[in-house]
C-alpha cells in the first residue's frame, strides 16, 4: 500500500497513471451528466410549492457541492505539501483553484437564476450562505494571483498554500450557515437527519448529476494537475525524454 | 413538446441555468488544453534551444 502511494507521489509514475483514468473519468461523467439531465428536465415531476424553476437544483447543488469540495482538495493537499514537502500534493492544490473557482461561480450564478423567481430577488447582501460562498470566489482568485505573483515556485507553494489553509475556516461556515443563521436559502435536501427529503423520481437524477460532475470534475483535475506536474519537472530527464520521443 | 420546454413559466431561468452550466464546463475543458498547449510548446522551445547549442 505505501509503496504504492510512494511510487503515485513520483512525478513520471503520476504522469504515466493518471492519463490511464482521464478517458474513463470523462465518458463516465458525460453519460451520467447526460441521463441526469435528461431524467432531471422531462422525467421529473414539478416540485409542489417550486413548480419547474426546482430543477435547477440539477445544476446547482453539483455545482455548489463540487465548488467545496475543490476547496477542500486544495486546502488538504496544501497542508500535505506544507508538512510533507511533497511537491505533487502542492501540483494538486495549484491544479485544483481554477476548477474550484469556475463551479463557485456556477453554483452563485445558478442560485441567483433560481433565487430570482423563488425569492424575488437575484442576490441579497448579508445572507450567509451567499456570502460565505461568494468570499470563496475571493479566496480562490486571491489564492490564484498569490501563485502568479511569485516566479520562484516552492516560495510560491508556500505563500499560498497558507493562504488555502486560512481560508478553509469558510468551508465549515458555508456547510452550516443555513442552519446557523437565518437565510434566505433554503435547508439541506440531501444530508440532512431523517435523510433526504426529496422523492426518488426527484432524487435518482440529482445523484446522477452529483456522480456525473465528480467525475468531469476528476478528469479535468487530473489533466490540470499533469500539466502543472509537466510544467514544474521541465528540466527532469522523464520530460526531456519523452518530448523527445513524442516529437521523433 | 413545446409546453415541454416551457417548464410552466420558469423556462427562461431553467434554460439559462443549464446553458450557463453547459458554457462553464467547456471553458473548464478549454483552458486547461490552452495551459497544457502552452507548457508543452514553453518546453519544446527549451529543448530545441538546449539542441542547436550542443
Amino acid at each position: 500500500m505505501w509503496t504504492f502511494f510512494h511510487k503515485l507521489a513520483s512525478p513520471p509514475h503520476f504522469y504515466d497513471i493518471s492519463a490511464r483514468f482521464i478517458p474513463w473519468f470523462a465518458v463516465l461523467g458525460l453519460l451520467l451528466i447526460g441521463y441526469g439531465t435528461v431524467a432531471g428536465l422531462f422525467f421529473a415531476p414539478a416540485d409542489y410549492q417550486q413548480g419547474d424553476a426546482f430543477r435547477i437544483i440539477y445544476v446547482h447543488v453539483p455545482a455548489a457541492y463540487l465548488s467545496m469540495m475543490a476547496y477542500s482538495i486544495m486546502a488538504v493537499s496544501a497542508a500535505i505539501g506544507l508538512i510533507w514537502r511533497m511537491k505533487l500534493a502542492h501540483a494538486v492544490a495549484a491544479g485544483a483553484a481554477p476548477l474550484g473557482a469556475w463551479f463557485t461561480f456556477l453554483a452563485l450564478a445558478t442560485g441567483s437564476i433560481w433565487g430570482r423567481p423563488m425569492w424575488g430577488t437575484w442576490w441579497e447582501w448579508g445572507d450567509p450562505r451567499l456570502t460565505s460562498e461568494l468570499i470563496m470566489l475571493f479566496l480562490y482568485f486571491g489564492y490564484m494571483a498569490l501563485r502568479a505573483a511569485i516566479d520562484d515556485t516552492t516560495k510560491a507553494d508556500k505563500a499560498s498554500a497558507v493562504l488555502a489553509l486560512v481560508g478553509a475556516v469558510n468551508i465549515p461556515i458555508i456547510h452550516f450557515s443555513v442552519e446557523w443563521w437565518s437565510s434566505l436559502h433554503q435547508g439541506p435536501t440531501l444530508v440532512r437527519e431523517g435523510g433526504p427529503a426529496i422523492e426518488p423520481a426527484m432524487l435518482y437524477p440529482l445523484l446522477a448529476m452529483i456522480f456525473g460532475f465528480t467525475f468531469f470534475f476528476g478528469a479535468l483535475l487530473l489533466a490540470r494537475v499533469r500539466t502543472e506536474v509537466l510544467s514544474r519537472e521541465h528540466r527532469a530527464r522523464w520530460v526531456r525524454n519523452m518530448m523527445m520521443g513524442e516529437s521523433a | 413538446m413545446t409546453e415541454m420546454f416551457a417548464m410552466g413559466n420558469y423556462g427562461a431561468y431553467v434554460w439559462s441555468s443549464f446553458g450557463l452550466t453547459a458554457i462553464v464546463m467547456l471553458a473548464c475543458v478549454a483552458q486547461a488544453r490552452s495551459r497544457q498547449r502552452t507548457v508543452y510548446q514553453q518546453i519544446e522551445t527549451r529543448l530545441k534551444a538546449m539542441e542547436s547549442a550542443e
